[in-house]
């Protein structure tokens, strides 16, 4: 079993609503002089040895569906135990 | 026989009543399709209804667009199967890749509810022949995930080949650029639009009637071509 983690975030050129209402509260709370993306993290949990072909799919997962690459950049990494 | 229209009911559908009853007032014959289901059961036009379809998980549309349903869809789309898309069913269409760009949370972070003044820019499809060039008209909004966005080269293309349907006037309501709010696809049988015109084809609910041009435009053109 290996945990493989995929990483999503709105592209840079993209408006990041969320990111910004954060960015908004972080300042009022006195959190000042920090600037906030908001993205997504998947872990999964894949069975069995994590082979390159294991980890190709888990790429072609991400890009099918974890990520809209119209609006959103992915990142895909092993996490070691 | 009336031409029969599809309306596709996914889990957290909301608007596929209204869908269906407007398909109806406007003389055609409403058939409930099923988002399971890999059939489209032989009708001449599918309508993807509003609503949070799969919670709206991941992202609006994400899910759905995986459909069983779907996967017919798109094909008979690519045939030419007329298909509109309201609001989440725009971003069912995006997400399916059979319209290009995104819908994304709207700039002014709240979700909005309004009576929208909208720019009929491309009579030149299935969904808007009954339109003119430029007419105005009024359609319910009500989104929190309407802003549309695409690369530079998208929405210079999207410009290019007059597939903007509809733009935003009197005040862009959730920051989609070049104030769009409707496109279609390059054959202009696949439209999706935030707007929901199916709200506005009886006086007793809508402020305007000016929904029901969009069903009389597929009833023509279905008329036309048999």
């Amino acid at each position: 079993m290996a945990r493989v983690v995929v990483d999503v975030m709105p592209k840079p050129e993209i408006l990041d609503p969320q990111g910004k209402a954060v960015t908004g509260a972080l300042n009022r709370l006195g959190f000042a002089g920090v600037s906030v993306r908001q993205g997504k993290r998947f872990e999964l949990e894949v069975d069995g040895e994590l082979t390159d072909d294991r980890l190709a799919e888990v790429r072609r997962a991400a890009e099918t569906l974890l990520a809209n690459t119209v609006i959103e950049t992915f990142d895909v990494r092993v996490e070691g135990n | 026989m009336p031409p029969k229209i599809g309306v596709v009911t996914f889990p957290g559908s909301l608007d596929d009543q209204d869908a269906l009853r407007a398909v109806r007032l406007s003389g055609a014959q409403p058939v409930s399709l099923w988002h399971a289901s890999d059939t489209l059961a032989g009708v001449d036009a599918v309508i993807l209804p509003g609503g949070f379809s799969y919670g709206d998980y991941l992202r609006a549309g994400a899910i759905s667009r995986f459909a069983p349903v779907m996967t017919e869809l798109i094909k008979a789309a690519d045939e030419g199967l007329p298909v509109l898309g309201i609001c989440n069913g725009f971003q069912i269409l995006c997400e399916a890749h059979l319209l290009p760009g995104a819908l994304i949370r709207n700039d002014v972070r709240t979700f909005v509810c309004r009576d929208q003044d909208l720019r009929v820019e491309s009579p030149d499809t299935t969904w808007t022949r009954d339109f003119t060039a430029g007419q105005q008209i009024t359609i319910v909004l009500k989104n929190g995930e309407g802003g549309f966005v695409a690369d530079a080269e998208t929405l210079h293309r999207l410009e290019g080949e007059g597939q903007v349907v509809f733009r935003y006037v009197n005040g862009n309501p959730n920051g989609s650029l070049n104030d769009i709010a409707g496109i279609c696809n390059e054959r202009g049988n696949v439209v999706g639009l935030m707007p929901h015109p199916e709200h506005n084809v009886d006086p007793l609910t809508g402020p305007s009637l000016d929904g029901r041009a969009f069903f009389a435009s597929v009833l023509g053109f279905l008329a036309a071509k048999v």
